[in-house]
């Protein structure tokens, strides 16, 4: 049987990020949870990417107008700040839905057990291009369209690309 | 005027960031043995280090030397942005009395109104981050010396016994990760590049350096540095410290112009909604 809160949670994975629409929120790892009262009131959290993520507004209202659509009168939508996002969390679906539209997935998050070590050198990366598959890349910045993506060019087709950086 | 209809329910204040409450449903009660107004008045320092320094990281926005650092100027300005909107929400709940009154009905939120509408006198920022930019050689080795101190205070706030600022703290030092190694290579490349590069880079620290005892870093971070300045080929400079005074809310110039330029539009709409 199909409970409410199968139907809610099912709804709320539907809702796509504004910025990558071809991940949904779930397959982000920003879905972190969702609850139904018993008075029917669904509880959705969401945690932010980054400190400054200016999609949250929008996601926010993605989410209650969605589930407000399928039926759901009472949402809310709440912040969980802690544990902090972690590129980690993006599912083997979402991975394949950024490779799909031409933006290298991140790897596996750097471990955070003392101090960050400082890095002076090429953040070295074993990624690849996700136009021709090339293993020839190089980093051109850590820092591109959005707070969480590096720019990257591929040495073997020229093209320029996205990678989700890891964090 | 704006009809209340073509509003709706859904108009927000004009100037924020729109997300009713960065905190929203985080559980914000301030743990018995912590003094709220010690704990609203340490958030306030963090955070206004992190607004302004932002403000002035934005001010490269389309004059960096290239298309990628002045992106890269812009994600980190966005992520110390984002780091000042938690601590500030975070200050005015633990603390309200430190946010400005505004009169009934204001829709102005707490942070926005700690941001927009409070005075230089009430800012706590370091001198460091209000000073003018200068060249780039001038901001990256701020954004080092900066970052280095900060990256540093977030780890050792992760086990604070305040679960928001642990959990501000615990995901600002992944972004301050990537912003302190980015001065750092800068640092280096500035320091070891051309004759002109390795004089603006040694112009900008020996400037700088007077306004580091001011953040008061612990000798781990001055470990990280000397990584830094060795491999930048640096030594330290010998100049007689600053009297910098931005924790007890007295500043340079620097931060009227600032100020006035960011809370400028605020101040003159203070009830702009859209």
């Amino acid at each position: 049987m199909v409970t409410v809160l199968d139907r809610a949670r099912a709804v709320a994975a539907t809702v796509v990020d504004p910025e990558l629409p071809m991940l949904t929120l779930a397959d982000l790892g920003v879905l972190r949870d969702v609850e139904v009262s018993a008075l029917g009131g669904v509880l959705v959290s969401i945690t932010p990417t980054y400190s400054g993520c200016p999609a949250m507004a929008t996601m926010r209202d993605d989410l209650v107008r969605t589930l407000r659509c399928e039926g759901f009168a009472d949402v809310e939508v709440k912040i969980a700040l802690q544990p902090a996002w972690t590129t980690d969390w993006i599912t083997p679906a979402g991975r394949a839905a950024l490779a799909e539209a031409g933006i290298s997935p991140p790897g596996p998050a750097p471990r955070r057990d003392g101090p960050v070590l400082l890095s002076l050198g090429p953040v070295r990366r074993a990624n690849r291009c996700p136009r021709c598959d090339s293993e020839d890349v190089e980093l051109t910045s850590e820092f591109s369209s959005t707070a969480c993506k590096a720019l990257y060019r591929c040495r073997a087709c020229l093209e320029p690309f996205d990678h989700v950086k890891e964090i | 005027m704006i009809s209340d209809d073509l509003l709706g329910s859904e108009a927000h204040w004009a100037f924020g960031t729109d997300f009713e409450d960065p905190l929203a449903g985080v559980d914000t009660t301030v743990p018995d043995d912590i003094d709220p107004a010690a704990l609203a008045r340490y958030c306030l320092m963090l955070g206004d280090d992190a607004l302004v320094l932002s403000q002035r990281l934005s001010e490269w926005c389309s004059r960096a030397p290239d298309l990628e650092e002045d992106i890269a100027l812009a994600n980190i300005a966005l992520d110390l942005l984002g780091e000042a909107r938690l601590l500030l929400a975070r200050a005015a709940v633990a603390d309200p009395s430190v946010v400005p009154s505004l009169p009934d009905g204001s829709p102005v939120p707490a942070e926005d109104a700690l941001a927009f509408f409070r005075s230089p006198a009430e800012f706590r920022n370091v001198t460091m981050t209000e000073l003018p930019n200068g060249d780039f050689a001038e901001t990256i080795t701020r954004l080092l010396l900066f970052s280095v101190w900060r990256l540093a205070e977030f780890e050792s706030l992760l086990t604070h016994p305040d679960a928001v600022l642990a959990a501000v703290a615990a995901k600002g030092r992944k972004e301050l990760a990537y912003h302190r190694d980015f001065a750092a290579r800068w640092f280096v490349t500035l320091a070891r590049g051309t004759a002109e590069s390795r004089r603006r880079v040694l112009t900008a620290l020996a400037g700088l350096w007077a306004f580091w005892p001011e953040l008061d870093a612990p000798a781990d971070v001055e470990v990280v540095l000397d990584q830094v300045f060795a491999a930048a080929d640096v030594s330290r400079p010998e100049v007689t410290p600053a009297r910098g005074l931005g924790r007890e809310c007295v500043h340079t110039e620097a931060l009227t112009d600032l100020l006035a330029e960011m809370q400028s539009v605020a101040r003159a709409h203070p009830r702009g909604l859209w």
